[in-house]
């Protein structure tokens, strides 16, 4: 008698101990698994506060002048960061003239146009592509679109669109072929990729039953995308083009082969020019000094306000576009 | 009377449907137009790069060092610096990325907390790669006082690991709750319900992420440019700067010599041809998972 006992208070104390040893067990990988997603908000801060730290003899030196003067001299130490600011908007406006409706067209064509056997591959084959890395669109840029730019399409912009007075003015110079306009158009089709594969994305969570109904009241297939699709997906249409603007704003690799790395700013927009991931890029490794360094990231520090203003709209664009699929 | 009235209420009618037909051709043609001139310039730089690189390709390109220049030579220690380095960030960027997208699916799914993280993952995702590399610059090349691989490798781990935090939260989502309620009606504590049955669901997925996360590191070259640098020589010191093929294909292109420019069109078609082998395996990875469900 006293045995079992003995052996059943036995048996429930090692339970008991399995229990207290499972629950310490599930309470450290569940702390374990919170630290680490602490350390993605850890890594952000982190990038802010080192780019702050790195920033502040420049911002000391010159104070809030830096965002608006144009000189950039590292013999006299004087730094600005309007041209590279300059430069990077009116890349990615370029960019984003050329990449937002060509990308539109394709999505268009790949979700209403195209026969139903070409719809898998054409999307995969847009998806592979938006895999390609930047640089592969900066030596293309450098060694092929560059002097087909300064041959063929430069001259003919000089001739026909910079005679006109007025917007003639950004049209003139010498074809250089590298320049704000080059850079531009590189990031243009650089960025198709990614908008066009959002863009077909966001067109699929239109329900089949509203597009057909469209249809089936005499729609034309544009009245239905103009008219239906887009005004159903808005949010996350505009999502996936700020996403591609994100792109634009923050790429290195496609721009710095082609820009020209000059400080300032011309009326042109086919004169050599900036941006500011070009400008840190080119000089980082060779900035001598404690205050060009410095300069050098805060264009960095500049580039990720700019950058997280934008992906934090395209990101809840999108969001509230999953939240209306969802509901 | 009934002839011309029926003709005076089909003439608008016609009128309208024709005009809107029209509106529609044109619309649509402009779109194929769009995407015509779209895919002609993608397909045009891949020929490029196919009709430069294949001609760059021999045997020296992949068992002889950078040479100097005027010099022949190939791109081995670059190769090999890429490698290594990519495969240092995935060892360390991974487990992050899988612990913490665990933390997302399982624990926290609907917390504040996790909304936070999932956003700011996100917006890491698309950040410009170029602020890594300052980042890593300030916190690891400056306390160190040198550049090396080491850091080369935390900049492209910082990059793996949203990558692998999304896939790894999104394909766990996938993973059905009965699953996880049977495993503990057997009386499997939690931990051992994750990293035994809902890891093993979710594996051909997450494997996926990691292979897009290697993807996109291996192209990357603005983290590497002040964290890694460059390497002339031959350099297995993870100590020392390590020559990298974006790097390389970087400074070569940019240079006056036509050895180097070859060279370059040879790392950069190396490059692209890795990364849509990573892709298209990745693609079919995540095509095998789905038909087994």
């Amino acid at each position: 008698m006293t045995e079992i006992a003995l052996t059943l208070t036995d048996a429930h104390a090692s339970t008991a101990r399995r229990a207290r040893r499972q629950r310490l067990q599930d309470a450290v990988f569940r702390n374990a698994t919170l630290a680490f997603a602490l350390l993605v908000l850890l890594i952000l801060g982190g990038v802010t506060v080192s780019l702050i730290d790195g920033a502040l003899p420049a911002l000391r030196a010159f104070g809030f002048g830096f965002v608006g003067t144009e000189v950039w001299n590292p013999v006299s130490e004087q730094f600005g960061a309007l041209a590279p600011i300059y430069g990077t908007l009116v890349t990615s406006v370029i960019a984003m003239a050329v990449g937002i409706p060509v990308s539109f067209g394709i999505a268009l064509f790949i979700t209403e146009m195209c026969p139903a056997w070409l719809k898998r591959p054409l999307g995969v084959a847009i998806e592979l592509l938006a895999g390609i890395p930047s640089i592969i669109y900066g030596i293309w840029g450098l060694f092929v679109f560059a002097p087909f730019m300064q041959s063929t399409v430069q001259p003919f912009l000089i001739a026909t669109l910079g005679q006109i007075p007025g917007i003639g003015n950004l049209f003139m110079g010498p074809p250089y072929g590298i320049g704000i306009l080059t850079a531009g158009l590189i990031l243009g089709i650089m960025v198709l990729p990614f908008i066009t594969s959002i863009t077909r994305d966001v067109f699929e969570t239109v329900p089949p039953m509203v597009r057909e109904s469209a249809y089936g009241l005499g729609a034309t297939t544009w009245e239905v995308v103009w008219n239906v699709v887009l005004p159903y997906t808005r949010t996350g249409v505009v999502g996936g083009v700020m996403l591609g603007l994100g792109r634009a704003l923050g790429e290195t690799m496609a721009v710095t082969f082609v820009i020209g790395n000059a400080h300032r700013i011309s009326s042109s927009i086919m004169a050599p020019g900036t941006t500011i991931s070009a400008s840190i890029a080119n000089e980082f490794t060779e900035a001598v000094g404690d205050v060009y360094t410095s300069s050098l990231v805060a264009l960095g520090l500049i580039l990720f306000l700019i950058t997280f203003t934008v992906l934090s709209i395209a990101k809840l664009m999108l969001l509230r576009l999953q939240r209306k699929a969802g509901a | 009377m009934t002839m011309s009235n029926s003709a005076t209420l089909a003439t608008p009618i016609g009128g309208l449907y024709h005009r809107r037909r029209i509106a529609n051709k044109v619309a649509l043609s402009l779109a194929l137009g769009a995407a015509g001139f779209g895919l002609f310039w993608l397909v045009a730089i891949l020929w490029t790069l196919l009709y430069n690189g294949l001609s760059a390709i021999n045997l020296s390109l992949f068992t002889e060092n950078t040479p100097p220049p005027g010099g022949e030579g190939g791109l081995l220690n670059a190769i090999f610096g890429s490698v290594v380095m990519t495969a240092v960030a995935t060892a360390v960027g991974t487990p992050v990325g899988v612990m913490a997208g665990t933390y997302l699916a399982e624990f926290g799914r609907n917390t504040r907390l996790a909304e936070v993280v999932r956003f700011i993952n996100d917006v890491l995702l698309s950040a410009p790669s170029i602020m890594v590399g300052l980042f890593v610059y300030e916190v690891l090349v400056v306390r160190m006082g040198h550049f090396s691989a080491w850091a080369g490798a935390m900049a492209l781990a910082v990059l793996v690991i949203p990558v692998v935090v999304r896939t790894t939260e999104d394909m766990l989502k996938l993973v059905p709750n009965s699953l996880r309620e049977a495993a503990a009606a057997l009386g499997a504590p939690q931990w051992k319900v994750i990293t035994m049955v809902a890891y093993r669901a979710a594996r051909n997925g997450m494997i996926t992420g990691m292979l897009l996360a290697v993807a996109r590191i291996s192209g990357e070259t603005a983290p590497l440019l002040f964290t890694a640098l460059n390497n002339q020589f031959w350099s297995a010191d993870m100590n020392a700067p390590m020559a990298n093929l974006p790097v390389v294909i970087f400074q070569y292109a940019m240079s006056p010599y036509e050895d180097w420019r070859q060279l370059a069109w040879g790392g950069a078609l190396l490059i692209t041809v890795a990364i849509l082998l990573l892709n298209i395996g990745a693609r079919l990875l995540a095509g095998l998972g789905t038909t087994r469900k």
